[in-house]
């Protein structure tokens, strides 16, 4: 199994506070992996690290092969074609219809005809569970959850191999969630996605997580497979695997 | 149920506090003012009988333990009577949370205040010479590469913050062409000068008002503008969103804006130029009986083209200032909805200041220059 996302000695720091103190860990191809931990540990920070919109201070961190702490412009941009990124409100931009927010990647980045990259819209709406009706309303109009599928849409625009998600199930209703679950789970069958995704969700996270590290304390307190994590001692774990998880 | 009350009683050197009902913490400062009233001094022994009590919150329970740490530290002997198993727990919950007041009081001191000013300030400056240094890049790529230059939203922008503002435009610049004129003419007419109205008005409107009034109503309409639009972007991580995606911010929402200003800050001069001028025009007519024929001829032989020029090459210089202070007074706003409101009002008063700034070392310029 190769390597898709490697960490090595991540440390990161906000002014006096320490928030990473040196993380390593790996995520492979094709599995969906849980960054996990209590709340200000960290895990969004992390996420944002590794699509570079943070900076970490020491270590290094890998990405697709790239190492983002020296990568050049070019390979940069290449890189953040291979991946889609939801973010946890969505992030649509507001003056775009859903529509026109999933195909603006491919307008920007290919040179596929008006009529195809409809086409590949439509298809893109209807496979996040969308309605066709929908797809020229704006962010504005939709709700909390279809924003979160319309943004799921958009973060799959250019077919990536690599899918990183903030939380994609909080905010939801639970039978929105558990189709979000199956939703995911149905992706990364059909299209052989790795998906890094951080939740607080414990049922999503039952459901789809394959392998999870977990930060507490700065650290990574375990990282692997959720089998036999309640024999591990840290805090956050006995109390939130410890009783819930058989 | 009992109502409640305290009932307290001194037996020679012994003081009993009977709590009745429910406490809660209305009932709190009551109770504080009860026992204080009872002097202590020969007190030995405290009872604290709760056994009548059928209610307790935390925050008198927070109360009872304050009591019971003044009594002891006194000291004086303290019994506590209560068998009810929840009251006893929520004095125990109380008790056992130890809250260090570290975090609450920092120590302002001038100095350091002052530092800290500084810092800020300091690094206030850097991010905006950052920010120069980013649209210069971005504006490289441009020429670099003509075709990812964002026409579209050049074009969009320009009737946004110039189209739209004609109006707006026109009739403030023509108002300000008309007071003008009315003030100056009444001085004019007791020198008998009426006819000097025409270079009067031509280059005060030509070289400072007009394009004072425009850069002033650029800066409250669109500077605010764009201010807002991208500080809510920021917050909806819309911006994150796009570089994620691999599209430069600053190629798709900051040159954009700059360029369409730019371009936009000559027209909507010169636009002013003309309504203040036909509003000057007006009350020469209507005051001076200066007809608009002899008013034009005049206007002909007097005003130099110069003057207009000098109007109209002030345009570009501060819709760069505008759209750059309103843009980066955007990005500076951080994720609380406060900070748009915050960062909006500095985006107005630091643009119009750039502007006036910069239209005094232009005037400085052009007169040395003899111009």
């Amino acid at each position: 199994m190769s390597v898709v996302i490697k960490a090595q000695g991540v440390k990161t720091v906000f002014g006096e506070k320490i928030v990473h103190n040196g993380l390593n860990f790996s995520i492979n191809k094709g599995e969906i992996f849980g960054l996990l931990g209590p709340s200000g540990c960290g895990k969004t920070t992390l996420l944002r690290e590794m699509v570079m919109l943070q900076e970490i201070q020491s270590g290094s961190l890998e990405v697709l092969g790239y190492d983002v702490t020296k990568i050049t412009h070019k390979n940069a941009q290449k890189l953040r074609q291979q991946w889609g990124v939801l973010f946890q409100a969505g992030a649509l931009f507001s003056s775009l219809s859903i529509a026109q927010n999933i195909a603006l990647p491919l307008f920007e980045y290919t040179d596929l005809s008006k009529k195809m990259i409809d086409e590949i819209v439509k298809f893109k709406i209807d496979i996040v569970g969308l309605k066709l009706s929908d797809a020229n309303l704006f962010p504005s109009e939709i709700s909390g959850g279809m924003k979160k599928k319309a943004g799921l849409a958009r973060a799959l625009a250019m077919d990536p191999k690599l899918l990183f998600l903030d939380e994609p199930t909080s905010g939801l209703d639970p039978i929105s969630a558990r189709d979000f679950d199956a939703l995911i789970l149905k992706l990364r069958e059909l299209l052989g996605l790795t998906i890094v995704m951080v939740s607080h969700d414990l049922r999503s996270i039952n459901d789809t997580v394959d392998r999870a590290a977990i930060i507490d304390e700065k650290k990574i307190v375990y990282e692997g497979a959720l089998d036999n994590i309640s024999s591990i001692d840290s805090k956050f774990i006995q109390t939130f695997f410890g009783e819930s998880y058989e | 149920m009992v109502k409640s009350h305290l009932e307290i009683t001194l037996q020679n050197t012994e003081l009993s506090i009977k709590f009745y009902g429910k406490f809660d913490l209305y009932l709190i400062s009551k109770y504080e003012k009860q026992i204080s009233d009872f002097k202590l001094t020969n007190v030995k022994t405290v009872n604290l009988d709760m056994s009548n009590l059928e209610f307790l919150d935390t925050a008198s329970a927070i109360f009872i333990n304050s009591l019971e740490k003044d009594f002891l530290s006194k000291p004086k002997i303290l019994n506590i009577i209560c068998d009810n198993k929840i009251i006893l727990d929520t004095l125990k919950l109380t008790k056992n949370s130890t809250y260090s007041n570290v975090y609450m009081e920092q120590k302002n001191s001038f100095l350091g205040d002052f530092g800290k000013n500084l810092v800020l300030r300091y690094k206030d400056f850097i991010s905006f010479i950052e920010f120069f240094g980013l649209v210069f890049v971005a504006f490289l790529k441009y020429i670099i590469s003509p075709k990812s230059i964002r026409f579209r939203e050049i074009f969009f922008e320009i009737n946004e913050s110039a189209i739209k503002a004609f109006v707006i435009i026109s009739i403030t610049s023509f108002l300000i062409g008309l007071v003008v004129a009315y003030q100056s003419a009444y001085q004019l007419k007791l020198y008998g000068a009426n006819i000097f109205i025409v270079d009067m008005l031509g280059i005060s409107i030509f070289r400072e008002l007009s394009p004072l009034i425009t850069a002033i109503v650029i800066a409250g309409r669109s500077g605010s503008a764009y201010t807002a639009q991208i500080g809510a972007m920021k917050i909806t991580q819309e911006l994150d969103a796009m570089k994620t995606m691999g599209f430069d911010p600053f190629a798709f929402l900051v040159l954009p804006r700059i360029i369409a200003l730019m371009i936009a800050m000559p027209l909507l001069i010169f636009l002013s130029d003309m309504m203040a001028i036909f509003g000057g025009m007006i009350i020469s007519n209507i005051d001076l009986s200066i007809s608009t024929e002899l008013f034009l001829s005049r206007f002909n032989e007097v005003i130099d083209i110069k003057h207009f020029y000098i109007g109209i090459i002030k345009g570009p210089f501060f819709a760069f200032l505008i759209a750059s202070i309103g843009i980066y007074r955007g990005l500076m706003v951080k994720d609380d909805t406060q900070s748009i409101g915050f960062n909006t009002t500095k985006s107005v008063v630091e643009s119009i200041f750039a502007v006036i700034i910069c239209d005094a070392v232009f005037s400085i310029a052009f007169t040395n220059l003899g111009i």
